[in-house]
Protein backbone atom coordinates (compact mmCIF):
# COMPACT_ATOMS: atom_id res chain seq x y z
CA UNK A 1 0.00 0.00 0.00
CA UNK A 2 1.45 3.39 -1.03
CA UNK A 3 -0.63 5.36 2.00
CA UNK A 4 -3.81 4.83 3.89
CA UNK A 5 -5.62 6.98 1.56
CA UNK A 6 -4.18 5.91 -2.12
CA UNK A 7 -3.99 2.62 -3.92
CA UNK A 8 -1.60 1.36 -5.82
CA UNK A 9 -3.57 0.33 -9.34
CA UNK A 10 -1.71 -1.24 -12.27
CA UNK A 11 -3.30 -0.58 -15.39
CA UNK A 12 -2.91 -2.50 -18.43
CA UNK A 13 -1.34 -0.69 -21.60
CA UNK A 14 -0.53 -1.17 -25.49
CA UNK A 15 -2.27 -4.19 -27.27
CA UNK A 16 -1.95 -7.32 -27.99
CA UNK A 17 1.45 -6.71 -26.74
CA UNK A 18 2.26 -4.02 -23.81
CA UNK A 19 3.23 -4.01 -20.50
CA UNK A 20 1.42 -2.58 -16.92
CA UNK A 21 1.11 0.73 -16.01
CA UNK A 22 1.22 1.82 -12.15
CA UNK A 23 -0.69 4.38 -10.83
CA UNK A 24 -1.41 5.88 -7.36
CA UNK A 25 -5.07 7.18 -7.01
CA UNK A 26 -7.07 8.43 -4.10
CA UNK A 27 -9.08 5.87 -2.63
CA UNK A 28 -12.55 7.13 -1.86
CA UNK A 29 -15.84 5.56 -0.40
CA UNK A 30 -17.91 3.57 -2.45
CA UNK A 31 -15.53 3.82 -4.70
CA UNK A 32 -15.92 1.44 -8.06
CA UNK A 33 -13.09 0.34 -10.37
CA UNK A 34 -14.97 2.28 -13.43
CA UNK A 35 -14.30 5.27 -11.09
CA UNK A 36 -10.72 4.16 -10.44
CA UNK A 37 -10.30 3.48 -14.40
CA UNK A 38 -12.20 6.94 -15.15
CA UNK A 39 -9.86 8.99 -12.43
CA UNK A 40 -6.85 7.93 -14.32
CA UNK A 41 -8.07 9.14 -17.56
CA UNK A 42 -9.17 12.38 -16.36
CA UNK A 43 -6.38 13.30 -14.23
CA UNK A 44 -3.40 11.19 -14.70
CA UNK A 45 -3.02 10.48 -18.52
CA UNK A 46 -5.92 11.13 -21.11
CA UNK A 47 -4.69 8.55 -23.29
CA UNK A 48 -6.16 5.79 -21.22
CA UNK A 49 -8.26 3.80 -23.40
CA UNK A 50 -11.71 2.13 -21.99
CA UNK A 51 -15.03 1.76 -22.64
CA UNK A 52 -18.21 2.55 -20.99
CA UNK A 53 -21.23 3.08 -21.36
CA UNK A 54 -24.42 2.93 -18.22
CA UNK A 55 -22.35 2.88 -15.27
CA UNK A 56 -25.06 1.10 -13.35
CA UNK A 57 -24.90 -2.75 -14.34
CA UNK A 58 -27.37 -2.66 -17.55
CA UNK A 59 -25.28 -2.49 -20.49
CA UNK A 60 -22.23 -4.44 -20.37
CA UNK A 61 -19.89 -2.35 -21.85
CA UNK A 62 -17.17 -2.11 -19.08
CA UNK A 63 -16.28 -5.40 -18.18
CA UNK A 64 -12.50 -5.87 -17.36
CA UNK A 65 -9.92 -8.46 -15.39
CA UNK A 66 -9.78 -7.62 -12.10
CA UNK A 67 -6.92 -8.88 -10.57
CA UNK A 68 -7.04 -11.68 -13.12
CA UNK A 69 -10.64 -12.64 -12.49
CA UNK A 70 -13.45 -10.87 -15.37
CA UNK A 71 -15.80 -7.94 -13.55
CA UNK A 72 -18.11 -5.57 -14.27
CA UNK A 73 -16.28 -2.79 -13.13
CA UNK A 74 -19.18 -0.19 -13.18
CA UNK A 75 -20.77 -2.52 -9.74
CA UNK A 76 -17.53 -3.03 -8.26
CA UNK A 77 -16.62 -2.11 -5.11
CA UNK A 78 -12.77 -1.32 -4.79
CA UNK A 79 -12.49 -2.30 -1.32
CA UNK A 80 -13.81 -5.46 -2.20
CA UNK A 81 -11.13 -6.33 -4.59
CA UNK A 82 -8.48 -4.86 -3.01
CA UNK A 83 -5.07 -7.19 -2.32
CA UNK A 84 -2.49 -5.26 0.27
CA UNK A 85 -3.82 -1.36 -1.24
CA UNK A 86 -3.08 -3.08 -4.86
CA UNK A 87 -4.97 -3.83 -8.09
CA UNK A 88 -4.44 -5.20 -11.12
CA UNK A 89 -6.50 -4.14 -14.24
CA UNK A 90 -6.51 -5.80 -17.63
CA UNK A 91 -8.60 -5.87 -20.77
CA UNK A 92 -11.10 -8.66 -20.65
CA UNK A 93 -9.53 -12.33 -21.47
CA UNK A 94 -10.45 -14.38 -24.48
CA UNK A 95 -10.63 -11.45 -26.73
CA UNK A 96 -8.15 -9.46 -28.87
CA UNK A 97 -7.18 -5.94 -28.04
CA UNK A 98 -7.93 -3.09 -29.40
CA UNK A 99 -5.92 -0.74 -27.29
CA UNK A 100 -5.25 -0.67 -23.29
CA UNK A 101 -8.50 -1.60 -21.63
CA UNK A 102 -10.49 -1.94 -24.78
CA UNK A 103 -11.23 -5.01 -25.95
CA UNK A 104 -12.86 -5.81 -29.65
CA UNK A 105 -15.98 -7.08 -28.91
CA UNK A 106 -16.80 -9.12 -32.58
CA UNK A 107 -15.57 -12.22 -32.10
CA UNK A 108 -18.03 -12.11 -29.06
CA UNK A 109 -20.77 -11.20 -30.89
CA UNK A 110 -20.60 -12.51 -33.69
CA UNK A 111 -20.43 -16.11 -32.12
CA UNK A 112 -24.28 -15.36 -30.90
CA UNK A 113 -25.48 -14.95 -34.72
CA UNK A 114 -23.49 -18.68 -35.34
CA UNK A 115 -25.36 -19.71 -32.38
CA UNK A 116 -28.75 -18.77 -34.16
CA UNK A 117 -28.84 -16.87 -31.01
CA UNK A 118 -31.05 -14.62 -32.87
CA UNK A 119 -35.57 -14.86 -33.71
CA UNK A 120 -36.97 -17.06 -36.61
CA UNK A 121 -40.14 -15.62 -36.55
CA UNK A 122 -43.45 -17.54 -37.06
CA UNK A 123 -45.73 -15.32 -38.25
CA UNK A 124 -46.34 -12.01 -39.79
CA UNK A 125 -47.02 -8.58 -38.80
CA UNK A 126 -50.51 -9.01 -40.07
CA UNK A 127 -51.19 -11.76 -37.65
CA UNK A 128 -52.75 -11.39 -33.64
CA UNK A 129 -49.80 -10.83 -31.17
CA UNK A 130 -49.26 -14.88 -29.64
CA UNK A 131 -50.09 -14.88 -26.16
CA UNK A 132 -47.51 -16.46 -23.98
CA UNK A 133 -48.24 -17.87 -20.67
CA UNK A 134 -45.83 -16.65 -17.98
CA UNK A 135 -46.04 -20.17 -16.05
CA UNK A 136 -45.17 -21.96 -19.19
CA UNK A 137 -42.01 -24.37 -18.06
CA UNK A 138 -40.46 -23.52 -21.76
CA UNK A 139 -41.36 -19.75 -20.71
CA UNK A 140 -39.60 -20.17 -16.99
CA UNK A 141 -36.48 -21.97 -18.48
CA UNK A 142 -35.66 -18.64 -20.57
CA UNK A 143 -36.43 -16.40 -16.92
CA UNK A 144 -32.79 -16.57 -16.59
CA UNK A 145 -31.18 -15.88 -19.70
CA UNK A 146 -33.15 -12.94 -21.29
CA UNK A 147 -31.48 -11.04 -17.93
CA UNK A 148 -27.97 -11.37 -20.12
CA UNK A 149 -26.53 -7.95 -20.09
CA UNK A 150 -23.43 -9.27 -22.40
CA UNK A 151 -20.96 -8.12 -21.07
CA UNK A 152 -18.52 -11.16 -22.15
CA UNK A 153 -17.34 -11.69 -18.34
CA UNK A 154 -18.31 -15.66 -18.70
CA UNK A 155 -16.54 -15.97 -22.67
CA UNK A 156 -13.54 -14.49 -20.66
CA UNK A 157 -14.18 -16.79 -17.49
CA UNK A 158 -14.43 -19.81 -19.70
CA UNK A 159 -11.17 -21.77 -19.87
CA UNK A 160 -12.68 -24.06 -23.09
CA UNK A 161 -12.96 -20.51 -24.72
CA UNK A 162 -9.39 -19.84 -23.88
CA UNK A 163 -8.25 -23.50 -25.30
CA UNK A 164 -10.53 -23.93 -28.38
CA UNK A 165 -11.27 -20.39 -29.81
CA UNK A 166 -13.96 -22.00 -32.33
CA UNK A 167 -16.09 -22.60 -29.38
CA UNK A 168 -18.96 -20.54 -29.15
CA UNK A 169 -19.06 -19.38 -25.23
CA UNK A 170 -21.58 -19.56 -22.63
CA UNK A 171 -23.16 -16.46 -23.52
CA UNK A 172 -24.13 -17.23 -26.98
CA UNK A 173 -25.13 -20.95 -25.99
CA UNK A 174 -27.47 -19.14 -23.36
CA UNK A 175 -28.96 -17.01 -25.65
CA UNK A 176 -29.34 -19.89 -28.29
CA UNK A 177 -31.12 -21.98 -25.44
CA UNK A 178 -33.39 -19.07 -24.90
CA UNK A 179 -34.42 -18.84 -28.43
CA UNK A 180 -35.00 -22.60 -28.44
CA UNK A 181 -37.20 -22.33 -25.73
CA UNK A 182 -39.06 -19.52 -27.31
CA UNK A 183 -42.93 -20.73 -28.75
CA UNK A 184 -42.58 -17.64 -31.00
CA UNK A 185 -39.77 -18.96 -32.37
CA UNK A 186 -39.60 -21.13 -35.88
CA UNK A 187 -36.03 -22.02 -36.08
CA UNK A 188 -35.54 -24.85 -33.42
CA UNK A 189 -34.03 -27.31 -35.70
CA UNK A 190 -31.33 -24.28 -37.02
CA UNK A 191 -30.68 -23.69 -33.50
CA UNK A 192 -29.98 -27.56 -32.59
CA UNK A 193 -27.96 -27.92 -35.84
CA UNK A 194 -25.48 -24.21 -35.44
CA UNK A 195 -24.53 -25.65 -31.57
CA UNK A 196 -23.71 -29.13 -32.49
CA UNK A 197 -20.89 -28.44 -34.53
CA UNK A 198 -17.09 -28.03 -33.94
CA UNK A 199 -17.25 -25.29 -31.75
CA UNK A 200 -20.76 -26.19 -29.98
CA UNK A 201 -22.26 -27.16 -26.93
CA UNK A 202 -21.00 -30.29 -26.60
CA UNK A 203 -17.34 -28.76 -26.10
CA UNK A 204 -18.19 -27.59 -22.79
CA UNK A 205 -16.24 -29.28 -19.76
CA UNK A 206 -18.69 -28.22 -17.35
CA UNK A 207 -16.20 -26.12 -15.20
CA UNK A 208 -19.06 -23.50 -14.18
CA UNK A 209 -16.47 -20.62 -14.54
CA UNK A 210 -19.25 -19.20 -16.65
CA UNK A 211 -21.98 -19.50 -13.51
CA UNK A 212 -19.34 -18.08 -11.09
CA UNK A 213 -18.56 -15.35 -12.68
CA UNK A 214 -21.85 -14.26 -13.93
CA UNK A 215 -22.41 -10.88 -12.62
CA UNK A 216 -25.96 -10.98 -12.79
CA UNK A 217 -26.03 -14.67 -10.84
CA UNK A 218 -27.09 -16.52 -14.37
CA UNK A 219 -26.19 -19.96 -15.19
CA UNK A 220 -25.07 -20.62 -18.70
CA UNK A 221 -23.67 -23.90 -17.93
CA UNK A 222 -27.30 -24.63 -16.91
CA UNK A 223 -28.30 -23.82 -20.49
CA UNK A 224 -25.37 -25.59 -22.55
CA UNK A 225 -26.69 -29.02 -20.40
CA UNK A 226 -29.98 -28.37 -21.76
CA UNK A 227 -28.48 -27.56 -25.06
CA UNK A 228 -26.52 -31.26 -24.80
CA UNK A 229 -30.22 -32.85 -23.62
CA UNK A 230 -32.09 -31.45 -26.71
CA UNK A 231 -29.28 -32.30 -29.16
CA UNK A 232 -29.16 -36.02 -27.93
CA UNK A 233 -32.69 -36.27 -27.86
CA UNK A 234 -32.59 -35.17 -31.55
CA UNK A 235 -30.04 -37.35 -32.28
CA UNK A 236 -31.54 -40.51 -31.74
CA UNK A 237 -35.02 -38.91 -33.19
CA UNK A 238 -33.58 -38.08 -36.51
CA UNK A 239 -32.71 -42.20 -36.84
CA UNK A 240 -35.58 -43.42 -35.80
CA UNK B 1 -13.45 -29.89 -31.16
CA UNK B 2 -16.34 -31.84 -29.91
CA UNK B 3 -19.29 -32.15 -32.55
CA UNK B 4 -22.86 -34.05 -31.87
CA UNK B 5 -21.62 -37.35 -33.26
CA UNK B 6 -18.17 -37.88 -31.35
CA UNK B 7 -20.28 -36.45 -27.88
CA UNK B 8 -22.70 -38.93 -28.88
CA UNK B 9 -20.29 -41.74 -29.26
CA UNK B 10 -18.15 -41.09 -26.81
CA UNK B 11 -22.02 -41.15 -23.97
CA UNK B 12 -22.56 -44.33 -25.79
CA UNK B 13 -19.28 -46.72 -25.33
CA UNK B 14 -19.52 -44.73 -21.83
CA UNK B 15 -22.80 -46.25 -21.12
CA UNK B 16 -21.65 -49.56 -22.93
CA UNK B 17 -18.49 -49.73 -20.24
CA UNK B 18 -19.78 -48.54 -17.33
CA UNK B 19 -21.21 -51.97 -16.51
CA UNK B 20 -18.53 -54.61 -17.98
CA UNK B 21 -16.36 -52.68 -15.72
CA UNK B 22 -18.56 -53.25 -12.85
CA UNK B 23 -18.40 -57.22 -13.69
CA UNK B 24 -14.60 -56.98 -14.79
CA UNK B 25 -13.98 -55.53 -10.80
CA UNK B 26 -16.35 -58.08 -9.90
CA UNK B 27 -14.81 -61.56 -11.30
CA UNK B 28 -11.17 -59.89 -10.51
CA UNK B 29 -12.28 -59.54 -6.57
CA UNK B 30 -14.58 -63.02 -6.69
CA UNK B 31 -11.82 -64.83 -9.04
CA UNK B 32 -8.74 -63.92 -6.74
CA UNK B 33 -10.62 -65.49 -3.48
CA UNK B 34 -7.87 -68.44 -2.69
CA UNK B 35 -5.13 -67.60 -5.13
CA UNK B 36 -4.67 -67.39 -8.99
CA UNK B 37 -2.75 -68.45 -11.49
CA UNK B 38 -2.36 -68.42 -14.97
CA UNK B 39 -4.19 -71.70 -15.55
CA UNK B 40 -6.70 -70.54 -13.48
CA UNK B 41 -7.86 -67.82 -15.66
CA UNK B 42 -7.13 -69.38 -19.24
CA UNK B 43 -8.91 -72.31 -18.48
CA UNK B 44 -12.11 -69.60 -17.64
CA UNK B 45 -11.26 -67.57 -20.63
CA UNK B 46 -10.26 -70.05 -23.34
CA UNK B 47 -12.75 -71.34 -25.91
CA UNK B 48 -15.49 -69.15 -24.28
CA UNK B 49 -17.29 -67.02 -26.65
CA UNK B 50 -19.01 -65.36 -23.51
CA UNK B 51 -15.64 -63.72 -22.58
CA UNK B 52 -14.45 -63.00 -26.10
CA UNK B 53 -17.73 -61.13 -26.97
CA UNK B 54 -17.61 -58.93 -23.12
CA UNK B 55 -13.95 -58.12 -23.35
CA UNK B 56 -14.49 -57.82 -27.17
CA UNK B 57 -17.19 -55.25 -26.84
CA UNK B 58 -15.27 -53.97 -23.51
CA UNK B 59 -12.26 -53.26 -26.03
CA UNK B 60 -14.11 -51.28 -28.60
CA UNK B 61 -16.20 -49.54 -26.21
CA UNK B 62 -12.93 -48.13 -24.37
CA UNK B 63 -11.22 -47.71 -27.65
CA UNK B 64 -13.39 -45.00 -28.90
CA UNK B 65 -14.18 -43.82 -25.82
CA UNK B 66 -10.62 -43.11 -25.30
CA UNK B 67 -9.50 -41.42 -28.61
CA UNK B 68 -11.95 -39.50 -28.39
CA UNK B 69 -11.01 -38.34 -24.79
CA UNK B 70 -7.63 -37.88 -26.05
CA UNK B 71 -8.29 -35.92 -29.10
CA UNK B 72 -10.31 -33.08 -27.04
CA UNK B 73 -6.44 -32.89 -25.19
CA UNK B 74 -4.75 -33.02 -28.39
CA UNK B 75 -6.97 -30.02 -29.25
CA UNK B 76 -7.32 -28.17 -25.99
CA UNK B 77 -3.71 -29.05 -24.66
CA UNK B 78 -1.69 -29.46 -27.75
CA UNK B 79 -3.57 -27.18 -30.29
CA UNK B 80 -3.53 -29.80 -32.73
CA UNK B 81 -6.16 -29.28 -35.57
CA UNK B 82 -7.54 -30.53 -38.95
CA UNK B 83 -6.26 -33.15 -40.61
CA UNK B 84 -3.15 -34.29 -37.83
CA UNK B 85 -5.80 -33.88 -34.94
CA UNK B 86 -8.14 -36.24 -36.90
CA UNK B 87 -5.12 -38.70 -37.78
CA UNK B 88 -4.15 -39.02 -34.97
CA UNK B 89 -7.06 -39.72 -33.48
CA UNK B 90 -7.77 -42.72 -35.38
CA UNK B 91 -4.42 -43.84 -35.21
CA UNK B 92 -5.01 -43.81 -31.45
CA UNK B 93 -8.12 -46.03 -32.24
CA UNK B 94 -6.52 -48.44 -34.19
CA UNK B 95 -3.68 -48.73 -32.01
CA UNK B 96 -5.51 -49.62 -28.67
CA UNK B 97 -8.54 -52.13 -30.62
CA UNK B 98 -5.59 -53.96 -32.20
CA UNK B 99 -3.52 -54.07 -28.42
CA UNK B 100 -6.75 -55.03 -27.03
CA UNK B 101 -8.32 -57.16 -29.86
CA UNK B 102 -4.40 -59.13 -29.72
CA UNK B 103 -4.94 -59.49 -25.73
CA UNK B 104 -8.84 -60.81 -26.28
CA UNK B 105 -7.76 -63.22 -28.66
CA UNK B 106 -4.94 -64.16 -26.76
CA UNK B 107 -6.70 -65.09 -23.77
CA UNK B 108 -9.84 -66.82 -25.39
CA UNK B 109 -8.58 -68.36 -28.54
CA UNK B 110 -8.06 -72.05 -28.68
Amino acid sequence: MVDKNHISVSVWRGGATGSFQDFKVKLEDNQTVLDVVAWIQAYADPTLSYRYACRVGMCGSCAMMVNGSPRWTCRTHVNKVLVDGKMEIAPLRNLPVIKDLATDMDPFFEKWVTAEGLHHPTKTRDDPIEAIDPSNAARVEINEGIECINCAVCYAACDTVASNLDYLGPAALQRAWSVYNDSKDAGKQAVLDAVSGAGGCHNCHSMGSCAVHCPNDLNPMKAIAGLKRETARNFFKRRT
Amino acid sequence: MMTLRLYMAQRISALIMAPLVLMHIGVMIYAIQGGLSAAEILGRTQGSAFWFLFYGIFVIALSVHAAIGLRTVLSEWAGLRGSLLNGFSWAVLVLLLILGMQAVYGVTAT
